[in-house]
């Protein structure tokens, strides 16, 4: 019985942790679908969201109801710096190329952070209470539950805007046929920048939510190969799939680091990464070209 | 020149990738209310006029190196692509472009775009259904599970949806079987005659082309060969051999006679 409650609650840990792979993947497909640019420094950008609600919370010394938005906010202003700075004017290049500044512009994030905060991990200021939470029996860290309800509104809010919201329409649009979407007087800039903003904004809430349960550190963005794991199973420019996918890699990692030992996590990730590409390339829930014959 | 013109195109000269000249010198104009063809074989130039006149061709490249484009009286340089859809200017680009992982009704959506600043006449999408009844019947349908006439059927509603004042029309006959090719060209005239837009057609079915339109430019070479009323054009020799490929001379005639290659270079020089 005992070990079926610890089954449970190591499960119910997953899922948190899941939660918080799903909602950063989220910034990978927001960004990808709009601009076809896999993002690899959203693992730093999310870091440097820690870094602001350390700053705003710590530094001067804010309540976290402001500081939270502040630092959702601050990443969004970075990322639409990012995009008209670094990835407008790279419009047209290979995708390759803008890969790669994506690599380089989160080893800068990482630098910067370094030399604003030093390369020391830090904990964030307490602002989810630490009583536990029982559901029935079952143990679940609070920072967990929060981390995996806030994680849930903000994919669910997402998933009901692509469906029905009319800019939902337009950043599919542009994601299908560039040049389609413009003759139809779509502002493609735009949209472009919008995907950025919002993308960046939803790591650096991821950001501040690990951060609250595990501390900063400048290495924190290696989470971002976990999430990026997430998007390359359940499919590049698919919400639903970075939902599933995030929830699912939570709960593998959590289960093999209990009962198998932590040094196999990364084996097992990595090696579902290898699976999955090998049986659906396009992801599990990835669009692949529509053929008719 | 009249002033009753939607579309005046200038002597533009067209440049690919800073190197590849496209095209040198072309004027144009498409008077307001007007179907007006460009007619012209592979490679002439004609869809890059089109890019030209959306400014799509930004997107590929492409710049203008001379010359001037006024819509509705204004210069169109500088502005933005979708700037221009929202001003009235749409361009309904070769091989449909529909956005094949959207549903046909999402696709309209889409087009609502370019009425920002303008309202969804009352009734929304049932213009473009009373129009092409197949698409009302597919709405839910995702748009790259449609036929290919279909599918122009939905590129050419998406423009309906813009109401604009100028459509661009890019081969909207492109591999389609000749009934449908008639079914389309059918609405085109509808369209054309009920709201009132004008239209720029670019076409490889010359004989459709000519018969739906009132003026016809021909290009060649990224400039305008010739240009004249439709119906002089259809009765043109030269026209009529080269484009329409008809001729009036009853009975087999051996290839020396015809010496088509030669006469068609003395033509065009």
């Amino acid at each position: 019985m005992s070990d079926w409650l610890f089954f449970i609650e190591v499960s119910l840990a997953g899922l948190g942790s899941g939660a918080l792979l799903a909602l950063a993947a989220l910034a990978f497909v927001l960004i990808y679908k709009a601009t076809q640019v896999v993002n690899l420094a959203v693992g730093e950008l999310l870091m440097l969201g820690g870094y602001l609600f350390f700053a705003f919370a710590a530094g001067w010394g804010l309540p976290a109801w402001a500081a939270v938005p502040l630092a959702v906010i601050g990443g969004g202003l970075v990322g639409a710096v990012v995009e008209r700075g670094i990835i407008r004017p790279m419009l047209g290049e290979s995708a390759i190329s803008v890969f790669m500044v994506t690599v380089g512009l989160g080893s800068v994030l990482i630098g910067l952070v370094e030399l604003i905060w030093t390369a020391d991990p830090r904990t964030l200021p307490a602002f989810i209470s630490t009583k536990p939470l029982f559901l029935g029996e079952a143990y679940v860290s609070r920072k967990i539950a929060v981390a995996f309800a806030v994680a849930a509104v903000v994919i669910g809010i997402f998933l009901l805007l692509f469906r029905f919201w009319r800019g939902g329409v337009a950043l599919r649009a542009t994601a299908t046929d560039q040049a389609a979407a413009y003759s139809c007087g779509i502002n493609v800039p735009g949209v472009f920048s919008i995907a950025w903003i919002v993308g960046c904004a939803t790591a650096a809430g991821a950001g501040i939510l690990l951060g609250a349960i595990g501390g900063i550190s400048p290495t924190m963005g290696v989470f971002g190969l976990s999430a990026l794991v997430v998007v390359i199973v359940g499919g590049l420019d698919s919400i639903l799939g970075a939902l599933v996918g995030g929830l699912a890699l939570g709960l593998i990692q959590s289960w093999t680091g209990t009962y198998l030992g932590g040094e196999y996590t990364n084996v097992v990730t990595f090696g579902i990464l290898i699976v999955a590409l090998m049986i659906r390339p396009y992801g599990l829930f990835g669009t692949h070209e529509i053929e008719r014959l | 020149m009249p002033a009753d013109a939607i579309l005046e195109v200038e002597n533009i000269e067209l440049v690919y990738n800073k190197s590849v000249q496209v095209l040198r010198g072309l004027s144009l104009r498409v008077p307001r209310g007007q179907i007006v063809a460009l007619l012209g074989s592979n490679g002439a130039g004609k869809s890059s006029t089109l890019k030209a006149v959306s400014r799509l061709l930004s997107l590929e490249n492409g710049e203008l190196t001379a010359g001037r484009i006024r819509f509705d009286g204004q210069d169109t340089a500088g502005m933005q692509p979708h700037a221009l859809v929202r001003r009235g200017l749409f361009h309904v680009m070769e091989g449909r472009r529909i956005f094949e992982d959207l549903t046909v009704e999402e696709n309209l959506t889409a087009a609502t775009f370019a009425l920002s600043g303008r309202d969804l006449p009352r009734g929304g999408f049932d213009e473009v259904y009373g129009y092409f009844p197949r698409l009302a019947e597919r709405r839910g349908t995702r748009a790259g599970y449609l036929s290919g006439g279909e599918q122009q059927m939905l590129a050419i509603g998406r423009a309906l949806i813009a109401q604009p004042a100028l459509i661009l029309l890019d081969e909207p006959s492109l591999g389609l079987s000749p009934v449908l090719v008639e079914e389309i060209f059918t609405i085109i005239a509808r369209i054309n005659r009920d709201t009132g837009a004008s239209m720029l057609l670019v076409e490889q079915n010359a004989a459709v082309a000519l018969a739906l339109s009132r003026y016809a430019y021909i290009m060649e070479n990224g400039k305008i060969q010739m240009d004249g009323p439709s119906d002089r054009m259809i009765a043109d020799q030269d026209v009529r051999e080269f484009y329409l490929g008809q001729s009036d001379g009853a009975g087999a005639r051996s290839y020396r006679d015809v010496k088509h290659y030669k006469r068609r270079k003395r033509w065009l020089s």
